[in-house]
C-alpha cells in the first residue's frame, strides 16, 4: 500500500520566499531518506517552496479565483512529502516516527486511494467508461 | 493504543528491523538458525511486554539489545563448553567479553547484504532460497509465505528449518562474496527475487491471475538490494524490469479478475511513478557501461512498451533487436518465442509464424501453453481460423492458471466466426 507522509512545518505558512532549512536539518533528513531507500520503501519525495511563492485557486460558485500566497487564513501548510510503499498503516506510522523532525514539525500519514478502495458501483462505472475507450 | 494496535505496531517494527537484527546476530553467532531463533525470542518478549509497558522510543534498538543479550549468553555458554574441552584454555574471559560487545557494532551496514547472500546460497534448493529470503530479509512470517505460495504452513516451516540446517552443515560463511564468486552468487540472489516477482505477476497456480502482495515483496527486496549494491548493472536491470512490469499491474486485470494482455491495456491506467522509477534505474544501468545483461535487456524491452503512448506506436524493430541480444545471451526457447511475437509485430504474422516452426520440436516447449497460444494468435491474424482454434484450445488445455485458461477458451470460441 502506498502512503504519503506529509511534512507540515509550523511557521511555513508565513515563511518568506526562498527560505531553506539549516544545513544540519538537511543532513539529518538526507540520512533519514537514505534509511527509507535502504529499506526499499521509498518511492518518491519532494520538498515544497513556501506558500508565499505559490498560489491558491478556489472555485466558489463554480468560478475559479486565483489568490497569490501567502494565505492569511492558512494555519497549516505542507512543506514536503514522501511517497512510501509499505505493508500496513502501522508500518507507515513507524517510518514517520523515525523522521528527525524539529519541534515545529508534524507529519500527517495518509493512505493513497486505490481502485479497489472505491465502492463497487463506482468501480463498475469507471470500468464501463474504460471499456468504451 | 489497544492490544491489537500494539500487536500490529510490533509487526510493522519487525518488518522494518528483522533483517538488521538477524544480520547482526548471525555476525555474532555465525549460525543463521540460532540467530533467527534469538531474534524471534526478542520479538516474543516484546509482544509480552510492550502492550503493558508501552512501545519504547527506539523499538529497533530495544529489540537488537534484547536479542544481542541472548546471543552473548549463548556465546558465553559455548565459550565455557569449549574452555572445558580445553580448546580455549588460554582465552582471558574479560577480553572475550569485550570482543563480543564490539562485534555487534562493527560494519552493521553490510549485515543485510550478507544475509541476502546467505539466504540465496546455491547450496539450498530454489524453493528453500525463496522461503528463507522472504523470511530473513523480507521479514515475512511463515504463515504469510505459506499464504503467498498457496502452500500449507507446516510445509513452509519445515522448508525453512531444513534450509537453516543445510546452511549450518555446509558451514556457509556469513560474508559478501568477492571475485568471480561474487557475480555467480549475485546471479542467484537476482534469480530468487525475480522468481518471487514472477510468481506474483503471473501466478502459476490457483484462481487469481496475479498476487500483487508477492510482487510488492519482490520489489521491496530488489530495491533493498539496489540500495546496497548501487553499481551493478544487472541489479539495476532487475529492479528496472520489475518496476516497469509492476507499472502495468492495474491495467492487466479486468473487472472480473480476467487477464488483459499488454496490447489491449488502457495505458492511462499504467502507473507513471513506477514507469519513471523503472526508466531511471535502466538509465543508471546503461550509464555503468558495458553490454547489457539479461535483466537489463528485458528492462529495455519493457521500456519500449512504457515509452509508447499507444500500442501501435511501439518501436517493434528495436524490441526485435533487443530480443536478438537476449536470445544470444540466454539461448532460451521462451525468449525465442517472445522474439517471434516481436518479429510478427514488426514484420507481419507470417514472419513470426515461421520462427515458431523450429520451437515446436523443442522438448521444453512441449507442454508450454504460450507456444500454441502465440501460434493460435498468429494463425488468427492470417485468417486461418480452423487451425487457430485448435491451437488456442490446446493452449487452454495446457494452461494451469484458471483465469488464463478462460481467456484462451474465449479466444478459441471467437475463432468459430459469426
Amino acid at each position: 500500500m502506498r502512503f504519503m507522509m506529509l511534512m507540515i512545518p509550523k511557521g511555513y505558512e508565513t515563511a518568506k520566499p526562498g527560505v531553506m532549512p539549516s544545513p544540519e536539518a538537511v543532513a539529518a533528513m538526507m540520512k533519514y531518506n537514505e534509511s527509507l531507500q535502504k529499506a526499499g520503501v521509498l518511492l518518491a519525495l519532494d520538498g515544497l517552496h513556501p506558500p508565499s511563492m505559490g498560489a491558491r485557486v478556489t472555485f466558489s460558485g463554480g468560478k475559479p479565483k486565483v489568490i497569490d500566497g501567502p494565505f492569511p487564513e492558512a494555519k497549516e501548510v505542507i512543506g514536503g512529502y514522501w511517497m512510501i510503499d509499505v505493508k500496513s498503516k502501522e508500518e507507515a506510522i513507524e517510518w514517520a516516527r523515525r523522521c528527525p523532525g524539529g519541534d515545529n514539525e508534524m507529519i500527517e500519514v495518509r493512505q493513497v486511494q486505490e481502485f479497489a478502495d472505491f465502492p463497487e458501483d463506482v468501480q463498475k462505472e469507471i470500468s464501463a467508461d474504460l471499456g468504451k475507450k | 493504543m489497544g492490544s491489537d494496535g500494539v500487536r500490529k505496531a510490533i509487526e510493522a517494527i519487525w518488518r522494518i528491523e528483522s533483517a538488521r537484527i538477524v544480520g547482526a546476530l548471525v555476525r555474532m553467532v555465525r549460525d543463521v538458525g540460532a540467530a533467527e531463533d534469538m531474534a524471534q525470542e526478542a520479538l516474543v518478549t516484546a509482544m509480552e511486554r510492550w502492550p503493558e509497558a508501552g512501545i519504547p522510543d527506539n523499538p529497533g534498538a530495544w529489540l537488537l539489545a534484547t536479542a544481542r543479550n541472548r546471543a552473548i549468553d549463548e556465546l558465553r555458554r559455548r565459550g565455557l563448553r569449549e574452555r572445558k574441552q580445553g580448546a580455549m584454555a588460554d582465552a582471558e574471559p574479560a577480553v572475550f567479553e569485550e570482543d563480543l560487545a564490539s562485534r555487534i557494532d562493527e560494519d552493521v551496514g553490510d549485515d543485510r547484504l550478507r544475509l541476502i547472500f546467505v539466504a540465496c546460497h546455491p547450496v539450498l534448493s530454489k524453493d528453500a532460497r525463496v522461503a528463507l529470503t522472504l523470511r530473513l530479509v523480507g521479514g515475512l512470517s511463515t504463515a504469510e509465505i505459506a499464504r503467498a505460495f498457496l502452500a500449507p504452513e507446516p510445509t513452509i516451516a519445515q522448508r525453512i528449518v531444513r534450509a537453516k540446517r543445510t546452511l549450518a552443515e555446509a558451514r556457509v560463511p556469513f560474508e559478501v562474496p568477492t571475485g568471480p564468486d561474487r557475480a555467480e552468487r549475485l546471479a542467484s540472489v537476482l534469480e530468487v527475487i525475480y522468481l518471487v516477482f514472477n510468481e506474483g505477476y503471473t501466478a502459476t497456480e490457483g484462481d487469481d491471475w496475479m498476487r500483487p502482495e508477492l510482487c510488492g515483496d519482490a520489489l521491496r527486496l530488489g530495491r533493498i538490494l539496489a540500495a546496497l549494491v548501487p553499481d551493478d548493472p544487472e541489479v539495476l536491470g532487475l529492479v528496472a524490469l520489475m518496476e516497469l512490469h509492476a507499472s502495468r499491474a492495474r491495467a492487466r486485470v479486468g473487472p472480473r479478475g480476467e487477464p488483459i494482455l499488454l496490447l489491449d491495456q488502457d495505458r492511462s491506467r499504467w502507473d507513471h511513478l513506477l514507469i519513471r522509477r523503472g526508466l531511471a534505474a535502466l538509465d543508471r544501468a546503461e550509464a555503468l557501461g558495458g553490454s547489457l545483461g539479461p535483466y537489463a535487456l528485458q528492462a529495455a524491452i519493457g521500456a519500449c512498451h512504457a515509452r509508447a503512448r499507444s500500442a501501435d506506436q511501439t518501436d517493434w524493430a528495436r524490441i526485435v533487436a533487443l530480443y536478438d541480444g537476449l536470445v544470444e545471451l540466454t539461448g532460451s526457447p521462451v525468449v525465442e518465442l517472445n522474439r517471434a511475437v516481436a518479429v510478427s509485430m514488426a514484420f507481419g504474422p507470417a514472419a513470426g509464424l515461421e520462427l515458431l516452426e523450429p520451437l515446436a520440436s523443442e522438448p521444453s516447449m512441449q507442454r508450454y501453453h504460450l507456444l500454441p497460444s502465440v501460434r493460435g494468435d498468429l494463425l488468427m491474424k492470417l485468417g486461418r481460423f480452423e487451425e487457430a482454434r485448435a491451437e488456442l484450445e490446446r493452449a487452454a488445455f495446457l494452461a494451469s492458471n484458471a483465469k488464463e485458461r478462460a481467456l484462451l477458451l474465449a479466444r478459441a470460441k471467437a475463432c468459430r466466426g459469426p
